[in-house]
């Protein structure tokens, strides 16, 4: 057995050199090489200030913004605390969850006709960038006027900003919160708030 | 639907195009044959043996291979142990995480060399960048390459003809590693890094929101791990999201390479098995139980998760998928996945021993996630992890044959090797061994406050939570019902008992079937022989591997995922 264990000894370091450090020092040379924008973190700068990551949700309450799904990730799209709900279907935290956003949406939204799936749902991460078209049209109506702008203007920015599906058939459409407000102010402004 | 079909078709279609070819590849790297990488590869392989004092030429009997695993998997644990007591000292640790405390060291080291990564921390609060790399990562080289030898060693065992050595675990080992997960992962990492996966060694960063909020982004060498963490049916994630987080799975694209990165090696092995057999109909045969499984699978996950949960429908939440949404129980999914592509990661992470997961298991309809628990409890052969899916499909082969045999009253025989006594004791060990850690640690855990006390969910939720954990820990799976709270002294040990056994308990009766099998004589196909190639075969096999779980399992499951199927739609909440 002593003999083993010394051979599993010298494999274990060899392959922690070849494959534990070699290899991923490998990979970050060639992703900073070729990727760098990505390797990074797809980070938002503007006037040399750190703004985000494009990939990564951002809490929005404002009326003037669409506000991205509920997060369980912290106290809400917080990246060191990433993860879902974990809720069962049969749970009744899961129940008065989402009985009290669906009244806030009806609430926040007057003339909300339906009330879509992603928008009371919590994402898998907890920092989902993304939602639904179906829910960026519902909010579009107040985005419109808290920002005093008409409807149709709002509605043509989302319908601008929804990314289809990749190679046309890959995954679902979506839009991309952080970049929707980012068009939003880009347009109107920071007002919004 | 027809875009969510359509996609899961596309998904099959490609994985079915890969088998072959990856298939030949690395039956001629386990001949020892030449690979177009021999160029550059050849002298890494050589000065490796060199380094390590191994000699290539020499082969090993089966009890040999086995001490030479066990060793190789005690030193590893060990090193792991000892690097993540030691982090917070180390250095490539910009976020000052602090070494972890010795039963979640234990666990995590046991989950980690058992390819389970069956993780009770999260990774961008618990561990360093050198723990990802030189200790995470590194495992899930490893743990990959011993399932692979394992599987090779069960080859040469069913197609030598009396011969008394299975190979050489060390060749093994490191063929693997250089021949196989180490290009294929370079690739997928960069095309990974090209979607938005972060590599980086970079600190943490702090951003100003758009609204004047801080957010603080965490970065690390991530893609790197990514791509062997598929590859290699692993499935701890660098984050605790794991392949939900945006960083870690940033596009449908990404998503659809991880995936099919799962599923790659161990489709292809059912190519190199016909191929060692010299008989592809053997392989093919396989390949086909393993599909109709998944096919069934998949229908199950996908349709409840797609007609969405009644409770949420109650409150006027619209769950219809429309060209503008995906509908759907959404909680707990990604928008850019959607329902079509969380159902179809979730079948394939629990048909392997992969573990990844894009979607919130515990979030699940209760039979689409009894669904997922149901595919490890299986034994994860459907693929099935990197190595040990072969070696579980192997089991249910004999004892489809066998069963077979008993029917006409014949000695029952798989690739001309006679199925006797022993080889029927060990694969029942086995079959059995799995159950008992399952079934055991969850009647302890109910019957303990200690268990109990880990429970997120209520109702019959919280016994498939119990349920869900030791399946994924005696599995290898790693996945979670993840509102468990299982990083507990009680949760820790067990669960890391569960994964040893799981592992280890299981592999020590595989070999000894490689060894005896191997010994030997190889007897001539006859009239009466059952022919293992064709339809009645795969129905045989696919019913045995269905009937031993669902009678394993069932009185369990109704009490768990069915019973709560029921009340959902009654409308009882907890």
């Amino acid at each position: 057995m002593g003999r083993y264990l010394l051979t599993a000894l010298r494999v274990s370091l060899l392959t922690i050199v070849l494959v534990g450090v070699l290899y991923p020092l490998l990979i970050t040379g060639l992703g900073q090489l070729c990727f760098p924008f990505q390797a990074n973190g797809s980070l938002l700068t503007t006037g040399g200030t750190l703004r985000g990551s494009a990939l990564i949700g951002q809490p929005f309450s404002a009326p003037g913004y669409f506000h991205p799904r509920p997060s369980a990730a912290g106290a809400g799209y917080d990246p060191l605390s990433s993860g879902g709900s974990n809720l069962g279907p049969t749970s009744q935290v899961l129940h008065d969850r989402v009985a009290a956003d669906v009244a806030q949406a009806r609430t926040d939204n007057p003339g909300l006709d339906t009330v879509p799936a992603d928008m009371v749902t919590t994402s898998a991460s907890g920092l989902d960038p993304d939602i639904s078209p179906a829910n960026a049209y519902a909010q579009a109506a107040r985005v419109a006027q808290a920002r005093g702008v008409p409807a149709m203007d709002i509605t043509a920015l989302v319908t601008r900003c929804v990314t289809g599906r990749q190679w046309g058939f890959l995954g679902e459409p979506r839009v991309n919160v952080v970049h929707l407000n980012q068009a939003l102010d880009a347009a109107y402004g920071a007002t919004g708030r | 639907m027809i875009w969510g079909i359509a996609q899961l078709v596309l998904f099959f279609a490609v994985i079915a195009a890969l088998t072959k070819p990856i298939g030949l590849y690395m039956a001629r790297v386990y001949a020892g044959e030449r690979t177009w990488l021999d160029p550059v590869l050849r002298p890494v392989e050589r000065l490796t043996y060199r380094l390590a004092g191994i000699d290539p030429e020499r082969e090993m009997r089966w009890t040999s291979y086995t001490l030479a695993l066990l060793a190789f998997s005690v030193v590893s644990a060990f090193l792991l142990y000892l690097l993540l007591r030691l982090q917070g000292v180390l250095p490539l640790n910009p976020a000052h995480v602090p070494g972890m405390p010795s039963d979640l060291a234990f666990n995590t080291a046991v989950s980690f060399v058992s390819n389970t990564n069956w993780q009770a921390y999260a990774g961008e609060q618990a561990a360093s960048y050198l723990t990802q790399m030189a200790g995470f990562a590194w495992h899930n080289f490893m743990s990959a390459a011993a399932g692979l030898a394992i599987a090779v060693a069960l080859m040469r065992g069913l197609t030598r003809h009396t011969a008394q050595e299975i190979g050489n675990f060390w060749v093994d080992l490191v063929r693997s590693v250089l021949y196989i997960l180490l290009p294929i992962s370079i690739l997928l990492a960069l095309v990974l890094i090209s979607q938005g996966v972060i590599q980086n060694f970079a600190p943490y960063h702090t951003a100003t929101t758009l609204t004047g909020t801080t957010q603080v982004l965490p970065m690390g060498p991530v893609a790197s791990q990514e791509a062997i963490k598929e590859l290699g049916t692993n499935g701890g994630g660098f984050f605790n999201a794991n392949s939900s987080h945006p960083f870690e799975n940033p596009t449908p694209l990404s998503n659809l390479l991880e995936m099919l990165a799962i599923f790659l090696l161990p489709a292809g092995l059912t190519y190199t098995f016909g191929r060692f057999a010299k008989d592809q109909r053997q392989g093919w045969a396989l390949f086909i139980a393993m599909a109709l499984l998944f096919a069934c699978g998949l229908a199950v996950i996908y349709g409840y998760e797609q007609a969405g949960n009644p409770v949420l429908a109650k409150l006027g939440v619209e769950q219809h998928l429309s060209a503008l949404q995906p509908g759907g129980n959404m909680e707990g999914k990604e928008v850019r996945f959607g329902i079509a592509n969380s159902a179809l990661f979730a079948t394939i992470t629990t048909d392997t021993s992969c573990g990844a997961v894009n979607s919130m298991h515990d979030s699940f309809t209760p039979l689409a996630g009894g669904m997922a628990m149901l595919n490890i409890a299986f034994g994860e052969v459907v693929f099935g992890g990197v190595g040990s899916g072969f070696f579980g499909i192997i089991i249910f082969a004999i004892l489809a044959v066998f069963i077979a045999g008993l029917m006409v009253g014949r000695t029952p025989e798989y690739l001309g090797k006679k199925i006797e006594s022993k080889e029927m004791k060990m694969a029942m060990l086995y079959v059995l061994i799995s159950a008992a850690s399952i079934l055991g640690f969850s009647a302890l855990a109910v019957m303990l406050p200690a268990g109990l006390a880990g429970r997120l969910n209520a109702g019959p939720h919280g016994l498939s939570e119990i349920l869900y954990a030791y399946t994924s820990g005696t599995g290898n799976n790693g996945s979670a019902f993840a509102g468990i709270s299982a990083n507990t002294p009680f949760y820790n040990l067990t669960i890391g008992l569960a994964m040893l056994i799981g592992r280890f308990l299981t592999i020590v009766p595989l070999l000894a079937i490689a060894g005896s099998l191997g010994a030997k004589k190889t007897v001539p196909a006859t009239s009466g022989t059952f022919p293992t190639t064709g339809g009645l075969f795969v129905g045989l096999l696919v019913g045995v591997i269905l009937i031993v779980g669902a009678l394993t399992f069932f009185p369990a499951y109704a009490l768990g995922p069915v019973v709560e199927h029921f009340l959902m739609h009654a409308g009882r909440l907890w």
